[in-house]
């Protein structure tokens, strides 16, 4: 693009890239981070909606048990199931508290068989798969870190150019997303303001977050670093706030997965195993 | 439900392309010979990793008397079965006694009595079960170290086990811990509860609290402190109850 041009300070100007044109897009780190991190956090997802199953209700503060007030819960029983959020109900029979297992019998475990690590009810083996894989999302995540600062990825590639954070400048990118107009030709070639932001979030916000909540809610943890209670604010929080972040990292890869589609998946994935990716063809 | 899970399937392999794994094959890798030996060996690592920026003397959160939970539930077994235990509930343990023996130079069998009268510590801490939930309680009782400084453990003990009074269909519960915890300032035998004596549901007439660990450690009904070098001969060897019949992690600091 111009402005490496100009940062490396050379002389010939190469032509910017256009519509057709197969530009080196994801460098080897973002490839090899990004197919750890599919079945990573898959995993990690599915391994705590069976832990959350062993005790599907969540608290704000220091403690919280069946006694106490819950914020959400999902409950279930023989006639039906149903997400209780503040004082609403939404009924979620046949997906939440109230299933058919694959022989067609009536569960009312929270998250069905086929959202949990293992299927059956197994808190034990779900832990086993949970703390094994929280080290590959620890270890790698902190390691693409690093990398990414280093080779100036986050700099250069995520963090939004002041002229991206205008108001305008967003609403219209909005405004494309909403109408699936995507970007063509070299402006293919950077990620758009809402992708920055989405990038960033899970980077620095949620996969933090749910990393940090997690260890809070370690007995062993609470007594290494008690500052873990109080910035979260007790336990029970740190609980609620650790299925809020996964539910979001959840939407967030249902969103991914959505412009993949939409943007065209070969290239796409393609661009992501390779690291090279075709441009889009500017519209006439 | 049909449609929506093949939908759901479709965007899973799409993005994870490893998602048959994730999806489908887990149930039967956990099974698999090296996923338990990767597994077990990350569960070591957890707890090294743990045990390495844990000072062995960092104590677990202590509250004040306005945090404690107005209910504290009950979990486990709330009864013992046993004729023996029954008796000294009858009697309200006036002939039972503490027995602490296994590697030590000087077997003990304390009364309640004498274990009352002995040093206490107090403290209001959470207890966390392995399920999920938590309640915060005011526990009093006599330091585990006081006792095993009486009994003068020998040193190739490395695990203290606790024997119960209760059982789950004819098994006994029992629970294990090592030496670190052991020795803790917070790791106590405590018979009062939130300045009551230790109701039968929560383990009377002593229940161990290991508050840097969740709440299956925390054996109730003890009965006998013994001091072992190996855990191998104890139940079905791998430390505790709920460790043999359903595969919990013997280390439960997280």
């Amino acid at each position: 693009m111009t402005a490496d041009a100009h940062e490396e300070g050379s002389v010939e100007q190469p032509s910017p890239p256009a519509g057709g044109d197969v530009v080196y897009r994801h460098r080897w780190a973002t490839r090899l981070w990004h197919w750890l991190n599919a079945l990573t956090v898959f995993i990690m997802l599915m391994s705590g909606l069976m832990i959350f199953n062993a005790h599907p209700r969540l608290y704000w503060g220091q403690y919280g048990a069946n006694a106490d007030r819950a914020w959400l819960q999902i409950a279930g029983n023989a006639e039906r199931g149903a997400l209780i959020v503040g004082g609403f109900e939404i009924p979620t029979t046949g997906v939440l508290g109230h299933w058919r297992d694959s022989n067609g019998n009536v569960q009312t475990r929270a998250f069905p068989s086929w959202a949990t690590i293992p299927s059956n009810y197994n808190l034990a083996g779900a832990r086993s798969w949970h703390f094994l894989f929280a080290w590959l999302l620890v270890v790698p995540g902190l390691l693409y870190w690093l990398v990414s600062f280093l080779n100036r990825h986050i700099q250069r590639d995520l963090a939004p150019k002041r002229a991206e954070l205008s108001p305008r400048h967003i609403w219209q990118d909005i405004k494309n997303h909403a109408r699936l107009r995507f970007p063509t030709g070299a402006a293919a070639r950077d990620y758009n303001i809402l992708q920055k932001a989405s990038y960033l979030g899970v980077l620095f916000v949620l996969l933090p977050l749910v990393v940090l909540t997690g260890l809070t809610m370690s007995p062993s943890m609470n007594a290494a670093w008690p500052w873990l209670l109080d910035i979260f604010g007790g336990r029970q929080s740190a609980r609620s706030l650790h299925f809020i972040a996964a539910m979001l990292i959840a939407c967030f890869i249902v969103v991914h997965l959505v412009m993949v589609v939409l943007a065209g998946p070969i290239n796409e994935v393609r661009s992501m195993i390779t690291g090279h990716y075709r441009l889009p063809k500017e519209k006439p | 439900m049909s449609a929506r899970m093949s939908r759901r399937r479709m965007l899973a392999s799409l993005g994870a392309g490893t998602a048959g794994l994730a999806l489908a094959g887990c149930d039967r890798v956990a099974r698999s010979a090296p996923f338990k030996a990767v597994e077990g060996a990350a569960q070591d690592l957890t707890r090294s990793a743990q045990r390495l920026i844990t000072h062995r003397m960092a104590l677990a959160r202590e509250f004040s008397p306005a945090d404690i939970s107005p209910t504290f539930r009950t979990n486990g077994n709330v009864m013992p079965s046993s004729a023996e235990y029954q008796a000294h509930l009858a009697n309200g343990f006036a002939d039972w006694r503490l027995r602490v023996d296994g590697l030590v130079e000087r077997p003990l069998a304390l009364s309640l009595e004498q274990i009352r009268r002995a040093p206490a510590r107090s403290q209001i801490t959470r207890h966390d079960c392995v399920e999920g939930w938590s309640a915060i309680g005011k526990w009093t009782g006599l330091p585990l170290k006081l006792v095993l400084d009486a009994a003068r453990v020998r040193p190739e003990a490395r695990y203290i086990v606790f024997h119960c009074a209760d059982d789950f269909r004819g098994i006994p519960y029992y629970e294990s811990i090592d030496l670190i915890d052991a020795y803790h300032p917070q790791t106590i035998l405590a018979w009062a509860m939130n300045d009551q004596p230790l109701p039968v549901g929560h383990g009377a007439p002593l229940r161990l609290r290991v508050e840097r660990q969740l709440g299956y450690k925390h054996a109730k009904f003890v009965m006998r402190v013994e001091a072992v070098a190996s855990l191998d001969g104890i139940g079905r060897g791998q430390g505790g109850y709920w460790e043999d019949v359903a595969g919990y992690q013997w280390y439960a600091g997280i």
